[in-house]
């Protein structure tokens, strides 16, 4: 069961600020899911591998050959505050 | 045996960008971007735009093989990328491409010169990454009332280099961090006089405390003055009772002293798991041919250059602690008599260029075997050829100029026989004295030859003619 | 509807342009709310300029929806959130890049769920969209936009992603056909990730024939994707009207519990039907099946988590007042997600940290393995596998969104293919009353050539593909 501190972890954790409302209407909506997926736990999984990737593939490479780059331009263009060729975010602290 | 009294551990994490790629890790962006704007050698890739991929660049996997060997570690059968998830704004897809459980290498040791002698630091791991973007505060990092963001370096290959708390003293640990360089340059992956080539984060305890990380160190030197403070602040606060705590500590290089960096931040979880996007290397089977071909490494060179130019251990430890003075030293020894190159490259031009903080690309090859040949053809004297290395390092030309300006050239031995003859004519006195068994009355005849030949002559070779003369 | 050879001709006779302003004609008059973004003037520049100069590629003219999560160069590309507005991506996906090539113009950005989570299209910050057949229902998802808009006649062809079954859900609810192709046989570059080991992009249209051409052109080996394989799309050769011989599997355990009495009939007839034409059946046992709803929604959810960390509001989208870093990071993705996403991210977040992530993503990843076991065991006896795609046709808009657990178990008959990466189409196969019911055929790894076949001969000797809305 998760509980309103334990939402407030998960919450910062994953850098989504949650208000109070939130957390009220959350927290019983994720504990009925989490509650759902306790099936799993019947499931009999002794001795077996976690499948990470379905194709059993490996070795995949690329060479160390320069490909076009975006101009500064291309790269800038989606940023909401950019100053001098920079991206600018908000101050550390 | 070295007693270690404070019971200091250290550990280093060193972050090794792997300059020499032509492209970064996981895109095809140049590795070429340290004298260019802000945002200019990006792609989807590293700028962490939706939907763009990663794909595993094959030289960087085998330069970090190259290393795994180099540092005497296994390279392992089975190796897989993780996801490293934490938020900062220079990690441009809010997680960053590492290694956690399979790196490439693990379980090797360095050798380095320790407190009393040969001393070997085991290295835990070295695991691949990506470097993240670079920021720039204004002033300050606290004080910063805005971040800015160049993503240029943001997908640099790097190798984190990973020591187990070998280290018993903060000097062990700047030789430690000299040796993986030179280890490094001469595995010919790493330009280490780069920007941002070789990062530290530094574990250091002492009896009776916890650890403590040091991050955010940037140089060797700086390294060493790191841990000095640490180990007199931890000190400190066990002498006065209290106790030290384990902690991330941001190392301020200007002002050479640790601070804490406590906040809410440092719980970190981490979250690992494997990069779905990335597919699993089997490459422990390149492991044979790779090794193959790995260059001659520090210490096979150094018993080399005494074995092949009968030069002493100390000289050639000291040509060979830098692979470029190495090279340098070895062209110059196929040349002339190898161990008087020795003598000059190493004890003579290594000082000068150490005085005046130059790297051995600031003289001339060409120059160095100039100067050899004029000793050798006994046309200069040895006082005329550090003036020559000198006057080369500070104000430039050709030792042809040098000796023509300076009038370097040593005077003909009639003309120091004539200069001789003279001197025992007008020091009566002396020559007496000498005849009286003085023998430091030589000296002052010695003397007055050099000062007739304006001291051109050498002095050696005037002593041997006074000698003669006076029978 | 038309079909691309139609159109094509179409096209010779009189010129794409012609065409191209058909559609967005139709598009601009509809109440279907199946696109977030059209582009009707690159669009109309792309038509003309075919029209001029000729076009060889097999698509050459024919106007092509696509899901707004696949990146399109200088085209607006939201994956339906407000956390991406007015991003316009400097690249184009993988696909797209075959599509151009083809010839194909692309007319718009499909609607679908906030970041393809969702069976319904209802979480798309830009609003529901709505099903053709019945206007008060869900047109399914999260592919809904795509599958709308063929379905509306609002475009012949569309591409959607599959996730968990958002191409076929839609597929089904809306009575066209859509493709989940083999994990990697088309490139995911460019695809937003919303679950990068279960993801497929896939193609939409009113006939297999048209799905198996469209796929064609955008399978294929791509060195930017390393989970893609080298192979080469050909399969429109695969499309024989002769099931002689062909073994069907029914995996009993979707047709259980929950499954609606329509649904289940109109599948078991088509069965039936294809059995008149020389398929043999037999049940199969995939007795995993109960548990991969759970580790599906985990490792889609701890995927997703991560995926999503990079919508900071620094180098792309929506950036709201500057705090300290961390603080504004946090107001961003509370300002631009919806409640779904949220949802999702910390269900994600939770399932991976210390502490629980043996007990969710492991044990997730665990039965995972079993579920691609109990397929391998299915295929060592069957050719392909018949089951319904949905256990129900189409529900009322507003019916579900407020209930998590009951919209994630209408995915309860898509995921376990996802889970263990093989093809599957659904096309449809009946009506529930006025709503198109669809069934899948699922095919061994890399065999689409089985599937396609089977669909195509269903199709060839039934009608229900061409009721229209
Ligand atoms: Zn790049």
């Amino acid at each position: 069961m998760i509980g309103k501190k334990d939402l407030e972890h998960i919450g910062w954790l994953a850098r989504l600020e949650l208000s109070e409302e939130d957390k009220e209407k959350y927290t019983p909506k994720l504990n009925s899911i989490l509650d759902y997926f306790g099936e799993i736990d019947k499931a009999d999984t002794e001795g077996v591998e976690p499948l990470y990737h379905v194709l059993p593939m490996n070795n995949v490479f690329r060479e160390d050959v320069p490909t076009r780059s975006l101009s500064q331009e291309e790269a800038l263009s989606n940023a909401p505050k950019n100053q001098d060729g920079f991206i600018k975010a908000p101050r550390m602290m | 045996m070295y007693e270690n009294p404070d019971g200091v551990m250290i550990g280093l994490e060193v972050h090794v960008q792997l300059n020499k790629l032509r492209t970064k890790v996981f895109c095809g962006c140049t590795t070429d971007y340290h004298n260019d704007p802000p945002n200019s050698h990006v792609c989807p890739v590293c700028l962490g735009l939706p939907g763009s991929l990663p794909v595993i660049n094959k030289k960087a996997v085998e330069a970090a093989i190259k290393v795994g060997l180099a540092l005497n570690c296994t390279i392992e059968e089975h190796t897989q990328f993780y996801r490293k998830n934490y938020y900062y704004p220079d990690l441009p897809k809010g997680f960053q491409i590492t290694q956690y459980d399979f790196p490439i290498s693990s379980g090797g040791y360095i050798t380095i010169e320790g407190e009393d002698g040969e001393h070997r630091v085991g290295i835990t791991r070295a695991h691949m990454e990506e470097d993240p973007g670079r920021l720039v505060h204004e002033g300050t990092i606290d004080k910063s009332k805005y971040t800015l963001i160049d993503y240029n370096r943001s997908g640099m290959a790097l190798l984190e280099v990973v020591s187990d708390p070998d280290m018993r003293s903060p000097k062990e640990a700047r030789r430690y961090l000299d040796k993986l360089r030179n280890i490094l340059e001469y595995l010919d992956i790493f330009d280490g006089d780069l920007e941002g080539a070789l990062r530290v984060d530094a574990n250091i305890s002492i009896m009776g405390g916890q650890r403590a990380e040091i991050k955010n160190i940037s140089s060797h030197k700086g390294a060493e003055r790191a841990l000095l403070f640490e180990i007199v602040r931890q000190k400190n606060v066990l002498r006065r009772g209290g106790v030290v705590v384990q902690e991330t500590r941001h190392f301020d290089e200007a002002r050479e002293i640790t601070l804490s960096m406590r906040s809410k931040e440092e719980a970190h979880d981490y979250r690992y798991f494997p990069e779905p996007d990335l597919v699993p290397l089997k490459i422990s089977g390149w492991a044979p041919a790779i090794k193959a071909i790995l260059p001659e490494l520090p210490d096979a060179r150094r018993l080399r250059f005494v074995e092949q130019y009968g030069i002493t251990d100390d000289h050639a430890k000291a040509l060979t602690s830098e692979r470029k003075f190495a090279i340098f030293y070895e062209d110059v020894a196929k040349k002339v008599d190898p161990k008087m190159a020795a003598v000059w490259v190493c004890d003579v031009l290594k000082g000068e260029l150490n005085y005046r903080d130059l790297p051995v690309e600031a003289f001339n090859k060409e120059h160095m075997l100039s100067v050899i040949y004029l000793l050798m053809n006994k046309k200069i004297t040895e006082d005329g050829a550090v003036d020559i290395i000198r006057t080369l390092l500070d104000k430039g030309g050709t030792p042809d100029e040098v000796v023509k300006e300076k009038g370097l050239l040593k005077v003909e031995d009639d003309i120091v026989s004539t200069a001789a003859e003279e001197a025992i004519k007008e020091n009566l006195q002396a020559v007496a004295d000498y005849r009286a068994g003085k023998e430091k009355a030589l000296n002052s005849l010695v003397g007055a030859v050099m000062k007739k030949t304006k001291g051109r002559a050498d002095a050696r070779t005037a002593r041997e003619i006074l000698l003669d003369k006076l029978g | 509807m038309a079909s691309i050879n139609e159109l094509t001709e179409r096209i010779h006779a009189d010129s794409s342009e012609e065409i191209v302003a058909e559609y967005l004609e139709r598009i601009t008059n509809s109440r279907l709310n199946a696109f977030i973004t059209v582009s009707k003037e690159s669009a109309l520049l792309q038509a003309q300029e075919i029209d001029a100069k000729g076009h060889d590629g097999p698509l050459a003219g024919i106007p092509i929806a696509i899901k707004d999560n696949i990146s399109t160069k200088g085209i607006m590309t939201t994956c339906a959130s407000k956390i991406l507005t007015g991003y316009i991506p400097p690249y184009d996906a993988h696909v797209i890049e075959k599509l151009k090539n083809a010839g194909a113009i692309i007319i718009g950005k499909t609607n679908m769920d906030e970041f393809a989570m969702g069976s319904s299209t209802e979480t798309s910050f830009y609003g529901p969209t709505l099903n053709a057949w019945d206007m008060t229902r869900v047109p399914g998802g999260s592919s809904g936009g795509s599958a709308a808009a063929v379905a509306g006649g609002e475009a012949p062809l569309s591409l959607g992603s599959d996730t968990g079954g958002s191409v076929r859900c839609p597929a089904s609810f809306c009575g066209v056909v859509g493709l989940k192709p083999t994990y990697g046989v088309i490139s995911r570059y460019g695809l937003i990730s919303y679950a990068n080991s279960l993801e497929q992009i896939g193609p939409f249209a009113s006939s297999v024939r048209d799905v198996a051409t469209l796929f064609d052109v955008i399978a294929g080996h791509d060195p930017r994707d390393s989970t893609s394989v080298k192979r080469e799309g050909n399969y429109s050769p695969a499309l024989e009207n002769d099931v002689n011989g062909l073994k069907i599997g029914i995996p009993e355990e979707y047709f259980g519990e929950g499954i609606d009495r329509n649904v289940e009939k109109s599948v078991r007839d088509a069965i039936n039907t294809l059995e008149e034409l020389g398929a043999t059946s037999m049940e199969v046992k995939m007795p995993h099946t109960k548990y991969a709803l759970s580790a599906y929604y985990i490792i889609a959810m701890s995927e997703a988590s991560s995926n999503l960390a990079r919508f900071d509001g620094m180098r792309y989208g929506l950036r709201t007042e500057d705090h300290d870093w961390h603080t504004t990071f946090s107001h961003v993705r509370a300002d631009g997600f919806g409640d779904e996403v949220k949802r999702r991210i910390l269900l994600g977040t939770y399932a991976l940290s210390a502490g629980y992530l043996d007990k969710y993503y492991l044990k997730a990843l665990k039965i995972r393995t079993l579920i691609k076991q109990d397929f391998e065991r299915a295929f060592k006896d069957a050719d392909v596998l018949i089951a319904p795609t949905m256990p129900y046709p189409a529900f009322k808009i507003g019916e579900k969104i407020d209930d998590p657990i009951s919209l994630y178990l209408a995915d309860v008959e898509t995921v376990p293919i996802n889970l263990a990466g093989v093809p599957s189409i659904s096309l449809p196969c009946g009506f529930s009353g006025s709503l198109p019911i669809g069934m899948q055929v699922i095919g061994k790894h890399f065999d689409e050539a089985a599937i396609l076949r089977t669909a195509y001969t269903f199709e060839e000797n039934t009608d229900f593909h061409k009721e229209g809305s």
